[in-house]
């Protein structure tokens, strides 16, 4: 679906089923340099659990128009706006890496519109080492190999993936390689100086689903520990053998987990 | 500055795409000899039929020994994913069909496999599909020959049997241009000796039957996506950008992005054609896998030391062979093939058809048969075998003499395959 938000051309992936305003709405948001695609069996699978999907491309990301947004907080703020454009009134929100930030400082800062949180792949910081940064900011290759070297888990390193003749190595690399020009750059960038979370998670009202993996070194699963704790109504669950990529790695457990939640 | 380091291409030729078996332990790839896969409940069945969950539900479809066959070549090609199929033949099928619709129209090389030619000559138009074959060394002949519905330009790494070096870069560029894939079949040369994704190649097929497999026991093909094409902005390919009645109102290219190809070559290709490689195929066909990179390295020396001796021959008329100086690719050849030109060159035997005839009817060691890329030597008349369908002027067009040989270079001890070769020379010059 396309929409307009904020004067520019908004896209999100709906699960290939049409919208019924009856549904729950449940929005999926993307990590740094990555798109809606990155949900492609998560958006069908809720979709056709009955819900309202809306996997977002974020501004200058996928098919949505206009510059990536600069911070965290843009990005937050981004998320109402959209809600508002696509009719909305209240969603359960479903973040991975850099979107479980903006969405966990969305649910902080809106909480009378969401109604459940979802985060994955989440830190109480998210420090981007210098040399992908620096990396990212030459648009170099080199930039998303290394976020996929630290970011895949062993068993996705080798491969045996669920999903019949997908090699997900590939299929991470080309979707990264796919971001414009300084997108990846923007985003690490917007992620490296937040410094929010665990304020934003003392400040979340609504139940908040916390899907983790166990070999993930990049946002490793004891670091989400403090934003969890600053929570009232938090729930845990750690996918074993599972890097930062839970969503390409592990759809199935990812499934599983999302079932209750959703 | 940090370096990835990612496992090396002869280290995914062997482990790529596989686990242990978690129930097992076994550590080789088991042979799942199974139609069906039993579904955990209702709303499994139906997420797996909706492609809302991954698995195997048909053999058909997919199967998990096959998967890893696809998986492993997809990681030695550096695609997003491959379907596998019950042959080359069904992997070029498989893609066309994906790609397009009656009145779509194919560039082609026009040095090709002769099963390959006789689809795009033959049979595709009576399904309302066109092909125009140019000179695969005339890079600009295949920019003349697109027109507005061109859906594909294609060819051969090496062509059969003319040897002749494609220039991909080039060639993808012209393609791009045009807001077309190009495809590659990429059998003669294995990703062992050219990523051709990295040279602007959309789409890879193999025959898996030949050197992938290597042991001349299995049939199998694939098709491997590179997931870097744009269907959506060149805007010619509605079985990607548009819904799909067959699932519900599925767009691809929306809901899969870059695995769009792959995802509806397998949702419709193989539910629908059905040309499914069976899990023992796979099974053997990831055996030959397995020593894919040593086995090129042996060809390759061997091919290149039966070059030279055909060329010093006196009862050789010529030689068709990359590596050697005297081949119009050379150059190019050095330039995309670093590691080697492959196994396969042809010659002509002075003396014509006749010589021709006795030379196969003499060999010993090497093996009279329509096969290649096995790892025993073999050879071939292509005028009345592999190629025969062809008319004369198609045959000279492909670089097709009636004394070709078309030899495939085996891993024996080089020095028996050169003294069959000798003999075989010495009694086709008799009278």
């Amino acid at each position: 679906m396309e929409i307009t938000v904020n004067g520019l051309k908004a896209h999100a992936a709906t699960g290939g089923r049409d919208l019924n305003a009856d549904e729950p709405a449940v929005i999926l948001v993307h990590g740094a340099g990555l798109d809606r695609t990155v949900w492609q069996l998560q958006t069908r699978n809720i979709a056709y659990m009955g819900r309202r999907a809306y996997a977002v491309d974020f501004p200058g990301h996928g098919r949505s128009e206009g510059k990536a947004l600069n911070s965290i907080e843009e990005m937050a703020d981004w998320i109402p706006a959209f809600m508002d454009a696509a009719g909305i009134d209240k969603a359960k929100l479903i973040g991975h890496s850099m979107g479980s930030f903006v969405t966990l400082e969305a649910a902080a800062r809106y909480p009378d519109r969401v109604e459940g949180l979802c985060l994955m792949g989440v830190s109480d910081s998210m420090p981007v080492h210098p040399d992908l940064l620096a990396a990212a900011e030459r648009n170099e290759r080199l930039a998303p190999e290394l976020i996929i070297y630290w970011g895949l888990g062993e068993k996705a390193k080798v491969g045996g993936h669920p999903h019949p003749g997908l090699w997900v190595h590939n299929a991470s690399q080309i979707l990264f390689e796919n971001a414009g020009d300084g997108v990846l750059f923007n985003d690490l960038a917007a992620c490296n100086v937040y410094t929010g979370a665990v304020d934003a998670a003392g400040k979340v009202k609504c139940e908040t689903l916390y899907i983790l993996g166990k070999d993930d070194m990049m946002t490793p699963a004891r670091k989400a520990r403090p934003l969890a704790d600053a929570m009232a109504n938090a729930k845990t669950t750690v996918i074993e053998k599972c890097g930062h990529m839970m969503l390409l790695e592990r759809p199935n457990q990812v499934h599983d987990a999302l079932r209750g939640f959703v | 500055m940090v370096k990835p380091n990612f496992a090396k291409f002869d280290t995914l030729a062997l482990h790529a795409g596989q686990q242990p078996d978690p129930v097992t332990g076994a550590r080789a790839v088991p042979i799942y000899q199974t139609t069906s896969f039993v579904f955990n409940d209702t709303d499994h069945a139906a997420s797996l039929y909706n492609l809302e969950r991954p698995g195997h539900i048909y053999t058909r479809l997919s199967n998990p020994t096959t998967a890893v066959l696809e998986e492993r070549v997809a990681a030695l090609e550096g695609g997003v994913g491959a379907v596998a199929t019950a042959s080359g033949m069904a992997a070029l099928f498989l893609a066309v069909a994906t790609l397009m619709d009656k009145g779509g129209h194919i560039v082609a090389s026009g040095s090709l496999y002769g099963g390959s030619h006789n689809l795009f000559t033959y049979t595709l138009p009576r399904f309302g599909i066109d092909t125009s074959f140019v000179n695969p060394r005339d890079p600009q002949a295949f920019k003349d020959a697109i027109r507005p519905e061109t859906r594909l330009v294609f060819g051969e790494t090496l062509g059969n049997p003319g040897i002749e070096v494609m220039n991909l870069p080039v060639i993808a560029d012209i393609a791009h241009e045009a807001g077309v894939p190009l495809m590659i079949d990429a059998t003669f040369t294995t990703p062992y000796l050219i990523n051709v994704f990295d040279h602007g190649v959309d789409i890879a097929m193999h025959s898996l039957t030949k050197f992938m497999g290597g042991h001349g026991t299995a049939i199998g093909g694939v098709v491997v996506d590179s997931g870097r094409f744009d269907w959506e902005t060149s805007g010619k390919f509605p079985t990607l950008t548009e819904p799909y009645a067959g699932y519900h109102g599925l767009d691809f290219a929306e809901e899969f992005g870059t695995q769009a190809f792959v995802m509806r070559a397998r949702a419709e290709g193989m539910k629908d054609f059905g040309a499914c490689l069976s899990p023992t195929n796979a099974f053997y066909i990831l055996q030959g896998i397995e020593t894919l990179p040593l086995r090129m390295q042996k060809h390759v020396a061997n091919a290149e030391a039966v070059a030279e001796f055909l060329d010093g021959c006196d009862e050789v008329a010529w030689v068709n062979y990359p590596s050697l100086k005297s081949h119009p690719d050379h150059e190019l050849a050095k330039d995309l093939l670093p590691k080697g030109a492959g196994s396969i060159l042809s010659f002509g035997i002075q003396g014509g058809r006749d010589a021709g005839r006795k030379f196969i009817e003499s060999v010993n060691l090497a093996s009279h048969l329509a096969n290649i890329g096995d790892a025993k030597t073999l050879v071939i008349h292509p005028g009345s075998t592999t190629h025969q369908q062809m008319s004369p002027a198609d045959l000279e067009s492909a670089g097709i003499g009636e004394g070709m040989i078309r030899l495939s270079v085996g891993i024996e001890d080089v020095a028996d395959i050169i003294a069959d070769l000798k003999q075989a020379l010495r009694v086709s010059q008799k009278g």
